[in-house]
């Protein structure tokens, strides 16, 4: 048994009242939501190990450049195209570039292009999507006419109109590139919230007058965290990866800098007979997709409901109710 | 003879989770052996384990014997020829046995065919005897509707039409009236009735209603966390329990009639993953002593008719009031006539039509006309989709209604201002019906309880002594704070739900169903709470609730209603008495009664036919189709007037708190 022995023998037992001396007590004494979140994340082997692999992919990345004896714009006129050695680690390309120090470039761009749009697109999406689904009405219907027209311009052509605008400012495409990932996932949400907003509590934050964005922020978006994170940790990959496309055509990262999906695609024609102009950039490019979806699954058990500290089997309703309809 | 005995039964389900700890029984041919238990009792998984249907991974050990054979241990397809043969089964949920794709004719004749090798006409013909039995009107045309063509209350009927179509030995029903308004649990317990007779079959009825039992067992089985507590013959059970427990149950139920107070058992059952040592209702046993800990008992003799009780101080209950004795009602202070006190809460000739994508608009609230005054609690009844909640939703809305007009503490809700609204919500709280949905999974008890006070801008040390000092109003410990919804039982987190409506000390509180979800023991617990909170904080109330029983207890006034209109409202004691309306005369001899000797000598006019869709009524008196009085009329010139004219509210009799909407209503002096 779980405690249930001391439990209150209803208010005659207790005699409690108003204030009745219980006031000089002092306030309760509970971890606050935040430490408790940072716990739980400490406690998750999934989320600890992702969360470390990006730690170091991230080292790797910045650090790099540091003690690489070569930069990724200088050229070696006496090794074209030569497999990995102690002068360079990763080997040269046909033009004689040391591949270790693009790599490791590469790696900045694509770790910040890939996370910031992520974030930037999951974000946008869950409040597009959370404010038309909970609202309804006009709004509803002015979100939705912006997200088919989004969706049905070709944003390939978009972007590489624009590009010349941006004037090799690479960090200018992850707000490009945000603004074309998101619609999907926004109809996605508002979806969800149009069942959220009947649910019970909702409404009884509602008639306990807490207000609209409040309760977007407290009980609408945080029962979507699974969709949101799953969301994200594969925007991760689309990103780099839509870049890297961009990058091809010459729209996006331009040379002699250079990013993961830029080397992995020059490499990949030659991967057979040169697989060190390749083998690198593909490998941690996977390294980075693992540690984001473990980072992503390790949240999401933490932030389960079903998993904290009490489980106990709850009885069935015997009368299901739906509030609601249409309001 | 006992055509079905089970002897020593276990069922463990992984991770060991005990949900069956010894049960034996034996029903004989034409008995029906009622099976009563709180939520997580393990009737359920008793049911499954005798039809050999527990969920893979369940560990069954002991004994089922059907007329002599063995049934544990046997293989699935052995088990399924037996199934729909010699033993059937009536569950809760209907649509999960029926198959969406066939007609019910067709899939009550399958069965036929499939157990008796009857041809395919033959077995047709007997599939619309078999619809006609269990009452399903025009059953020739209706043999060839498919499932969700019918209503809940018909589709019961169905699954028992089709459980009995091979005249099974052993019949098991789990629950078979769950969910079902009491109107059409009492024309399903006719039914089974009915379909016992027809058949022979020994039944075992599992519920957690007593009130079902009484009127249909003829012996009664009491479980407590897998064990089987008590049995005895029914009036023995009723009149003369001796187990704590089984006292305790009964003295939970509410009554119709009003006679006794309800008395809750404190505390909750304890958890089927680690069953107490001793006997498992010690913790909450009023006269445990000290070897109950350690020892568990076993079911002994203690009354004539095979009566056994699983108790050490049977001594102690010999006389039953000293067991759970009753306690007072909360004293409330002496209040002033009701036309003196202020009106807290008017509703006049409110409307809410929806708008239907298909099909005309569904009058969910058509003209509903009513008040509360301060210090009072109204009750509102009626069948399920009347229109109660929807009439709750339009109050708390705050906005201008579709028609009509809302008052609230003297403002008229069409004209405020959104600063106005969110000032009048102090006032205006509301608890929802299920405790756990109306609880955001994802919030600990103390963030949910801090919400509507950071909301309306209270600082942050007041709200952590407001939140401490809310768990104690309600009777929940201080542990509690830092629990999920799912870490509560359901009395604590219905307390959750209570506490916070007070957070922010209103005046009024709107209740839907407040304990429709609770098991009897705990919904006493919750009623005897929320009185005592009107009495201390001078609370108004406006209670729904589809059980009248419950309302008996908490209501001052009580309002009746039918498709979206009022019937009858006036004062409880008078309207329970003598109902004037026949719709509420119905709904009280629907009220199943935990008392088996009265409850065979009821005269009863079972209300016939569905709760009506709520589309567009029926020109003249909404409730004619279903109207006994209005069967009865002779008179040609009376009969018309409930045809043609929609009946309003009026009052009877000016000296007495008490206005009907029907042209014929009895005296109601
Ligand atoms: N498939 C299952 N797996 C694990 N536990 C279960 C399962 N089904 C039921 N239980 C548990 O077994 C106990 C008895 O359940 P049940 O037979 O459904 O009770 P009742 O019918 O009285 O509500 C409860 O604690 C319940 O949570
Ligand atoms: S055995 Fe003891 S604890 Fe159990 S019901 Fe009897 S007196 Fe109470
Ligand atoms: S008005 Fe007629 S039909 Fe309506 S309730 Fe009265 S008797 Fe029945
Ligand atoms: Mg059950």
């Amino acid at each position: 048994m779980s405690g249930n022995g001391a439990r209150g023998r209803g208010p005659q037992g207790g005699g409690h009242t108003r204030g009745d001396g219980m006031s000089d007590a002092g306030p309760l004494d509970l971890p606050s939501p935040r430490a408790l979140a940072a716990r739980r994340v400490l406690g998750n082997a999934r989320a600890v190990t992702g969360l470390v692999l990006l730690g170091l992919l991230f080292l790797l990345a910045f650090a790099g450049p540091l003690v690489s004896p070569w930069g990724h714009d200088e050229i070696d006129f006496t090794a074209f195209r030569r497999p990995p050695s102690p002068e360079h680690w990763f080997g040269t390309t046909g033009s004689g570039r040391d591949v270790f120090a693009l790599t490791v470039r590469g790696m900045q761009k694509s770790l910040l292009i890939g996370l910031c749009v992520a974030v930037l697109s999951t974000g946008l999406a869950a409040v597009v999507g959370a404010v038309a689904g909970y609202l309804g009405g006009w709004v509803d219907r002015l979100l939705m006419w912006g997200v088919d027209l989004l969706l049905v311009l070709p944003w390939f052509l978009v972007v590489a109109v624009l590009s010349p605008a941006l004037g090799g400012r690479w960090p200018l495409l992850i707000p490009l590139l945000a603004a074309f990932m998101w619609m999907v996932t926004a109809r996605m949400v508002r979806g969800m919230t149009l069942s959220l907003r009947h649910r019970e509590y909702v409404l009884a934050a509602r008639f306990l007058g807490v207000s609209t964005p409040r309760i977007i922020a407290r009980h609408i978006l945080p029962n979507l965290a699974s969709l949101l994170i799953v969301d994200a940790s594969l925007g991760v990959s689309v990103a780099i990866i839509a870049e890297s496309a961009l990058s091809y055509f010459g729209y996006g990262v331009r040379p002699p800098d250079t990013s993961l999906g830029t080397l992995i695609a020059d490499g990949s024609g030659t991967a057979l007979a040169y697989p060190w102009l390749f083998g690198f950039a593909g490998g941690l490019l996977v390294l980075i997709v693992v540690a984001v979806n473990l980072t992503g699954d390790g949240l999401r058990d933490v932030l389960d409901p079903a998993a904290p500290q009490h489980p106990r089997p709850r009885p069935r309703p015997r009368t299901p109710r739906r509030y609601g309809g249409r309001t | 003879m006992s055509v079905l005995t089970v002897r020593d039964l276990h069922v463990t389900y992984p991770p060991g989770v005990r949900a069956v700890r010894g049960i034996s029984l034996e029903v004989g041919a034409g008995e029906v052996l009622g099976v009563v238990g709180e939520s997580g009792s393990g009737k359920t998984a008793l049911a499954l384990a005798v039809l050999g249907l527990s969920p893979s991974g369940a560990d069954v050990r002991g004994s089922v014997r059907l007329r002599g054979r063995e049934l544990v241990g046997r293989s699935d397809a052995e088990m399924s020829l037996l199934r729909g043969r010699d033993i059937a089964m009536v569950f809760q949920d209907p649509l999960s046995a029926l198959t969406p794709v066939h007609t019910v004719g067709d899939q009550i004749a399958e069965t036929i065919r499939v157990h008796a090798g009857a041809t395919r006409r033959a077995a047709r013909t007997r599939a619309v005897e078999l619809l006609d039995l269990v009452g399903i009107p025009d059953a020739p045309r209706r043999a060839r509707a498919y499932p969700h063509e019918f209503s809940g209350g018909m589709r019961r009927r169905v699954m028992i039409a089709m459980a009995i179509a091979n005249d099974p030995v052993a019949l098991v029903a789990d629950e078979p009236t769950g969910g079902l308004d009491v109107t059409v649990q009492a024309q399903i317990l006719d039914v089974l009735r009915v379909a016992r007779e027809a058949t022979g079959a020994a039944v075992l009825l599992i519920t957690h209603d007593l009130g079902v039992v009484a009127g249909v067992a003829d012996r009664v089985m009491v479980m407590y966390a897998g064990r089987a507590v008590e049995t005895a013959p029914v009036d023995q059970i009723y009149h003369r329990p001796r187990m704590p427990y089984t006292i305790g149950l009964l003295r939970s139920l509410p009554r119709a009639d009003g006679t006794v107070r309800p008395v809750p058992i404190d505390g909750a059952p304890p958890s089927a993953s680690a069953p107490p040592a001793g006997c498992a209702f010690a913790p909450r046993c009023p006269v445990a002593l000290a070897r109950c800990g350690d020892t568990v008992p076993e079911p002994a003799p203690v009354g004539p008719g095979g009566h056994r009780a699983a108790c050490f101080n049977i001594e102690a209950t010999a006389d039953l009031d000293a067991v759970f004795p009753h306690r007072p009602a909360a004293r409330r202070p002496e209040a002033p006539a009701r036309h003196r006190r202020p009106v807290v809460l008017q509703v006049e000739d409110l409307v809410r039509h929806y708008r239907q994508r298909r099909g005309g608009p569904v009058h969910a609230v058509d003209g509903v006309t009513f008040d509360v005054r301060a210090g009072e609690t109204l009750g509102l009844a009626g069948e399920s989709g009347c229109g109660k909640t929807t009439v709750l939703m339009e109050i708390l809305r705050l906005a201008r209604p579709q028609r009509g007009r809302i008052t609230v503490f003297g403002e008229d809700t069409a004209a405020l201002a959104a600063a106005d609204r969110k000032r009048l919500r102090r006032d205006l709280q509301v608890v929802f019906q299920d405790p756990f949905s109306s609880l955001d999974p994802r919030m600990r008890v103390a963030d949910i309880l801090a919400e509507p006070l950071s909301a309306h801008g209270m600082p942050g040390p007041k709200i952590q002594l407001r939140v401490r000092e809310l768990l104690g109003v309600v009777g929940l410990q201080e542990e509690h704070a830092c629990r999920y919804p799912r870490g509560l039982s359901g009395g604590e987190a219905q307390r959750v739900g209570i506490a916070r409506a007070l957070a922010l000390e209103p005046r009024l509180l709107l209740l839907d169903e407040p304990v429709a979800a609770l098991d009897a023991s705990v919904q006493a617990g919750v009623l005897e709470l929320l009185d005592e909170l009107r009495a201390r904080l001078g609370l108004s109330y406006l209670f729904v609730a589809h059980d009248l029983a419950v309302l008996r207890h908490v209501a001052d006034r009580v309002a009746i209603m039918y498709h979206g209109r009022l019937m009858e409202i006036g004062a409880a004691s008078a309207v329970y008495q003598r109902p004037a309306h026949p719709y509420t005369r119905a709904l009280l001899d629907a009220v199943p009664l935990p008392d088996p000797l009265r409850e065979r000598k009821r005269r009863r006019i079972p209300l016939q036919g569905d709760p009506p869709d709520p589309f567009a009524p029926p020109a003249g008196c909404r409730f004619r189709p279903r109207c006994p009085r209005y069967t009865a009329l002779r008179n040609d010139a009376l009969r018309r007037r409930c045809e043609t004219s929609d009946p309003a509210l009026h009052v009877l009799d000016p000296s007495v708190d008490r206005q009907v909407a029907c042209h014929h209503a009895e005296g109601a002096k």
